[in-house]
């Protein structure tokens, strides 16, 4: 019998089995949502070598916002073509969370798989205007900040505390950017030198335009098995061991906004310190962002952080972060690491953020 | 046909036929402003929160007791906006900013008007300017901006 890792939280051990991306673009003018989701679907079937009627549960992430239309998830589900019905469900967040609803469907025991995707066009919109509606109405949406203007706010927190500086930002947009020319599903792909980029005028001070993601449209999609049956699918089954996720205030001002609370918190309970990490998949969307989450988590300098270039090559929105627990979990499945952690976001300035362990046996 | 079709019509009004209450520390917020005042609520340990909340963001216990904050201020942290976008409150270069207001031990998000960038550093003190009284609704469109302390 194949050995299964024990898990932190004592939960019912459920795997990652298959993982697969379509390759962000900036604007993926033809293809609707369905279109865009289609090939990645197949793929991720191909991938874990089962059919849609394997499959016990299906969730999905995703945002009307960006489509500008009601229900736009329900029309996502013809990708899959679930005929007859199957136990489904949504959550207007990253895929990321889907998954950890699929997760939780499973402790129930009565299911051993799930399909999970996310997947989102942010080409269609004006991004800011569409975010600023996720502000305080009151407080904040009136005054109709923009998103590089908040992400500003919490940089400039950055330096003065003294935990980075805009060559630290620099260094790590170059790395994600050589890191992304490995990846072929990623958008941005560059071999910078950081005193190039460092020569870049500000955008909004203190952010220069190599701070910021790339706008991207994108989707994925992830399996997930439970117990032994992991090993019908993958050879190397990536193991959620511990997974959380953790919300701060709404009220960004009355946070610490170079300090990550809730990953922090998120990461502990998922157990992210408790071994060596190989591979750490941070969905950082803002250099800076890196430098708060890695020391939220612990992670030691010797830690790979987003060697398939991150979300500063690709930023599909509602599928970046189930893209770093592919990635996380890919290099599982691949033989390639043991241990890895994935991380990821929502809400304005890290308001909400999710920690996922992933291990191979 | 000979005669015309009668044509039935009626009236058909698309509303929204209710308001929405921005409920006492929210609203006692936005009608201070109104009055060209600040005010915050205080939270636990006596903690005063701006702008105010319901509830204390850290330990989620209500929150009771307003009071005046500022007009005095600090900029805890800001950003530089070099090009306006068509939706930002000023239209000419300024900056975002986290304003805590003398009295409080939590910032809001608004905008400072120091001219330029070389004017602008955390730790700063800024002052609020607010419309003419005849002009004030109520909501934070009564709010101009933050200047410079000494620029007043």
């Amino acid at each position: 019998m194949s050995k299964i890792p024990a898990t932190r939280q004592g939960h019912r051990p459920v795997a990652i089995v298959g993982f697969s991306q379509n390759h962000s673009v900036r604007s993926d003018s033809t293809s609707n949502e369905v279109e865009m989701l289609l090939p990645v679907i197949h793929d991720v079937f191909d991938r874990a070598g089962l059919t849609k009627d394997e499959i016990g549960f299906i969730c999905s992430g995703s945002t009307d916002y960006l489509i500008g239309g009601p229900f736009s998830f329900v029309t996502a589900l013809d990708a899959i073509g679930v005929w007859p019905p199957k136990s489904e469900s949504h959550v207007e967040m990253d895929g990321a969370w889907a998954l950890y609803e699929a997760f939780v469907r499973l402790q129930e025991g009565d299911l051993d798989t799930a399909l999970v995707y996310g997947f989102g066009k942010s080409s269609l919109g004006d991004l800011d205007e569409i975010f600023n509606l996720q502000l305080d109405p009151y407080t904040m949406a009136p005054l109709h900040p923009d998103l590089v203007s908040l992400a500003a706010l919490q940089a400039r927190a950055v330096i003065d505390q003294g935990l980075g500086t805009e060559e630290d930002f620099a260094r790590i947009a170059a790395r994600s950017r050589r890191d992304a020319m490995n990846n072929p599903f990623a958008q941005i792909k560059r071999d910078d030198d950081v005193a190039t980029l460092m020569s870049e005028p500000y955008l909004v001070s203190p952010l220069r335009r190599h701070c910021l993601p790339p706008i991207s449209d994108g989707a994925s999609a992830i399996i997930l098995a439970a117990g032994e049956k992991a090993f019908d699918y993958a050879e190397h089954p990536a193991w959620i061991t511990g997974i959380d996720h953790r919300i701060e205030t709404h009220a960004f001002g009355a946070r610490n906004l170079a300090v990550s609370t809730s990953t922090a918190k998120a990461g502990a309970i998922a157990g992210v310190g408790e071994g060596h990490v190989d591979v750490a998949e941070l969905l950082t969307p803002f250099a800076h962002q890196e430098l708060i989450v890695k020391a939220a988590l612990g992670l030691a300098d010797s830690v790979s952080i987003n060697p398939s270039g991150g979300p500063l090559s690709a930023n599909p929105l509602m599928s970046g972060g189930l893209n770093r627990l592919g990635e996380a979990a890919q290099a599982i499945l691949d033989g390639r690491a043991t241990r890895t952690v994935a991380h990821a976001t929502g809400g304005p300035l890290l308001q909400q953020n999710l920690v996922c362990v992933l291990e191979g046996a | 046909m000979s005669e015309s079709p009668e044509i039935f019509t009626s009236p058909h009004v698309l509303e929204f036929p209710y308001s929405r209450s921005t409920g006492p520390v929210i609203g006692s917020f936005l009608t201070a402003l109104r009055d060209g005042v600040l005010i915050g609520i205080k939270g636990t340990g006596g903690k005063v929160i701006f702008p105010p909340t319901e509830y204390d963001p850290d330990t989620a216990e209500e929150t009771s007791g307003i009071v005046n904050v500022g007009p005095g201020a600090v900029v805890t942290s800001w950003g530089w906006v070099n090009q306006p976008l068509k939706q930002h409150p000023l239209q000419h270069p300024f900056a975002w900013a986290l304003i805590q207001p003398d009295g409080a031990d939590t910032a809001m998000l608004h905008v400072v008007d120091a001219g330029s960038e070389s004017a602008m550093a955390t730790g700063m003190r800024v002052t609020a300017i607010f419309r003419p009284a005849d002009e004030r609704i109520g909501a934070m469109a009564d709010l101009i901006a933050f200047v410079p302390e000494e620029a007043k």
